[in-house]
């Protein structure tokens, strides 16, 4: 093994760029389920994120056009879900599996023309004097803006859940929906806004992986990354910071199983590709085991169907 | 309105196809011909109708089954690749062995690998209360991993040139050819079989009772003495099992070898064919036999109009929506609001 290659620092801003992502995914759907709905479609609205990020890059030149393109995208996206679940009150599981059979084919159908064409460069936030000091500048103030904004959508998430009104709204509709309704919330209304707010955060999520990351369009690049953000979820139960978290403790998973096979350790590179997934099903079962405590930080309303009845 | 539902699916889908396929500058109609109609007007295509039908079907009976219980294996692709291996490993080991005796090993080794694949999520569940359709997503990449670490290591052809697939099976290791000239292969019977035993299992006996019991009231069925963990376990390693074998069929019968393109989203693809069919197996048979012609009719309108190969998955998720869509029409009835059936008595007192 050549242990020479490794920089932690560089590793450390490898990590960095893994975990953007997810960050993004996983606190769009922390919302939604807060909210008591279940969208199993992250990973389609994330890829066609992906997308609509790039090609919007590509055709316009300008990156912020492209992510803002990759959040109305996953927003749009999310509106057919909302539509679905919400007004003809179709299975959430169900939807939720078409909404990323759907999206992975709508965005390789789009897609099929920028493949193999590099992105341009995505503008970095340096912050004047300080991202040049050594070893902290690079960690901490030389990234592009959208790893900031994934901090602040965090907090700001934190925020709204736990110290706002509309946060304690929110969660009261996806405790008791019924209650909820009977106090006069607007049920449906309520949850169709947070799963619009879940869809352009996985959009931006998912342009971030071919905007930034990668940097280029590859059919299927997001990978079922898409499902690790729901295993995130769960991971945090559901609260945003042990999300954000858990989005770099995955990260960390992909960067070390990476770094392992680029030092040529004596492991077949497919088997050292599993490690996310595998890790994600081992933190599911370690995560889910104690019933009792699953329960109570699960919304109680989590997947069930609301209708006002009256 | 049960078969109304689907029906109207496919047409409403057939209509913004035509919308997608105009979009993307092609002729609507004549697309729509070339993806519906043409496969059926030659000999080839409806054989090959029954190639494309055979994993679908197989796959999507098992998941239904499951589907009507409320467990939900969405890893039925997992399942598939690993009953490849496993199916085909066992040919590979007997390689150049003649004897009536491979081919039905290899498929008892498909479907057990296929079903022990299923256990894993359907054990986690149980034991550890572990979400089945993470875990058995998951485990797709595991085992599309697997496959392809596989066929570049110990499975690799030895006279391959490096080429990352293995060696084409003997002949006793291939599946039997139903109709001369054609790639269509005894698996169809055993699809068609499977339909059959699906039907008896759901609609005669009490195994089928006790997955629809789960499914619609749960709470009902645990105080009729129904173990949930043995609806559970059942159902995924029934799912599991049919779809290893069809990942042995697919591999044993028109690919003839493991190579890591081998899963195609057959797995996938099932899902929307066991929602197609109302999750019942007789609607099954017809869907899976639809989806195949979407696919055999998708590659000639590739060929033919050019159309880009992802458009028949955009075209196949729009079905999966129109189909959820439809369902609340059979579900639930349309009523005037109680604030318009208000302002109408108010309008016949005036």
């Amino acid at each position: 093994m050549d242990m020479s290659a490794l920089n932690p620092v560089a590793i450390a801003v490898a990590l960095i760029v893994a975990a953007t992502p997810l960050v993004f995914a996983a606190i769009g759907e922390l919302v939604v389920e807060k909210a008591g709905v279940l969208n199993l479609g992250v990973e389609g609205m994330m890829i066609v994120g992906a997308i609509a990020g790039f090609a919007f890059t590509q055709e316009t030149g300008s990156t912020t056009v492209g992510v803002l393109a990759a959040l109305i995208a996953g927003a749009l996206l999310a509106a057919l879900f909302a539509f679905m679940t919400q007004v003809l009150m179709s299975n959430q599981v169900a939807t939720g599996l078409a909404l990323t059979l759907f999206g992975l084919g709508l965005a390789a159908m789009i897609g099929q023309p920028y493949s193999g064409i590099p992105a341009p460069p995505f503008p970095e936030l340096a912050i004047p004097g300080l991202s040049t000091l050594p070893v902290i500048g690079p960690l901490l103030f030389a990234h592009d803006w959208l790893v900031y904004a994934s901090l602040v959508l965090t907090a700001g998430v934190w925020w709204l859940l736990n110290r706002s009104r509309a946060g304690l709204i929110l969660r009261a509709v996806g405790e008791n929906h019924d209650a909820a309704h009977a106090i006069g919330y607007r049920v449906v209304a309520i949850r169709t806004a947070a799963i619009l707010f879940g869809g352009a955060c996985a959009g931006v999520g998912g342009a971030y992986l071919s905007m930034v990351a990668a940097p280029l369009w590859v059919e299927g690049m997001t990978a079922g990354r898409g499902w690790i953000a729901l295993a995130i979820v769960v991971f945090a139960s559901w609260k945003p910071w042990r999300a954000f978290l858990g989005a770099y403790i995955f990260g960390g998973v992909s960067i070390a199983q990476l770094n392992l096979q680029a030092m040529g350790v004596a492991i077949e590179s497919q088997y050292l590709s599993m490690t996310p997934y595998l890790v994600t099903i081992v933190v599911l079962v370690i995560i889910s085991a104690d019933k009792a405590r699953a329960r109570m930080n699960a919304p109680a309303c989590l997947g069930r169907p609301f209708f006002a009845a009256g | 309105m049960t078969w109304a539902g689907p029906l109207l699916a496919v047409a409403l889908t057939m209509i913004f196809g035509m919308i997608l396929f105009a979009v993307l500058g092609k002729d609507p109609v004549r697309t729509i011909l070339i993806i519906f109609w043409e496969p059926l007007t030659n000999d080839f295509s409806r054989s090959e109708l029954l190639v494309k039908g055979t994993p679908l079907c197989l796959i999507a009976v098992g998941l239904a089954l499951g589907f009507r219980a409320g467990v939900w294996n969405i890893g039925a692709e997992g399942q598939f690749i690993v009953g490849a291996i496993a199916g085909g490993a066992a040919g590979l080991a007997v390689y150049d062995t003649a004897g009536i005796w491979v081919l039905p090993m290899m498929c008892l080794a498909g479907a057990a690998a296929g079903a022990a694949w299923a256990l894993i999520p359907a054990i986690l569940r149980i034991r550890f209360n572990a979400n089945e359709i993470l875990v058995s997503l998951m485990l797709v990449y595991v085992a599309g991993l697997w496959l392809s670490a596989l066929v570049t290591g110990p499975l690799r052809d030895p006279d391959g040139f490096n080429f990352p697939e293995s060696r084409i099976f003997h002949d006793s290791a291939t599946l039997p050819i139903l109709i001369e000239g054609t790639r269509a292969h005894v698996g169809a019977l055993a699809a068609l079989a499977a339909v059959v035993l699906a039907w008896i299992a759901l609609e005669r006996h009490e195994y089928g009772f006790s997955l629809k019991l789960f499914g619609q009231a749960p709470r009902a069925a645990r105080f009729a003495g129904y173990r949930e963990a043995r609806v559970v376990m059942l159902s995924m390693a029934v799912s599991g099992g049919l779809a290893g074998l069809a990942g042995t069929f697919e591999a044993a019968g028109p690919v003839g070898q493991l190579v890591p393109a081998l899963p195609v989203g057959y797995g996938f693809t099932a899902i929307i064919v066991a929602f197609l069919g109302r999750l019942h197996p007789g609607g099954v048979l017809l869907a899976s036999a639809l989806m195949a012609l979407t696919y055999i009719g998708g590659e000639g309108a590739q060929l033919e109009m050019r159309l880009p190969a992802a458009a028949i998955s955009v075209f196949q998720g729009m079905l999966l929506f129109f189909l959820l869509g439809m369902d609340v029409f059979s579900r639930y009835r349309l009523a005037p609001s109680k604030a318009r059936l208000a302002r109408r008595a108010q309008g016949g007192a005036a």
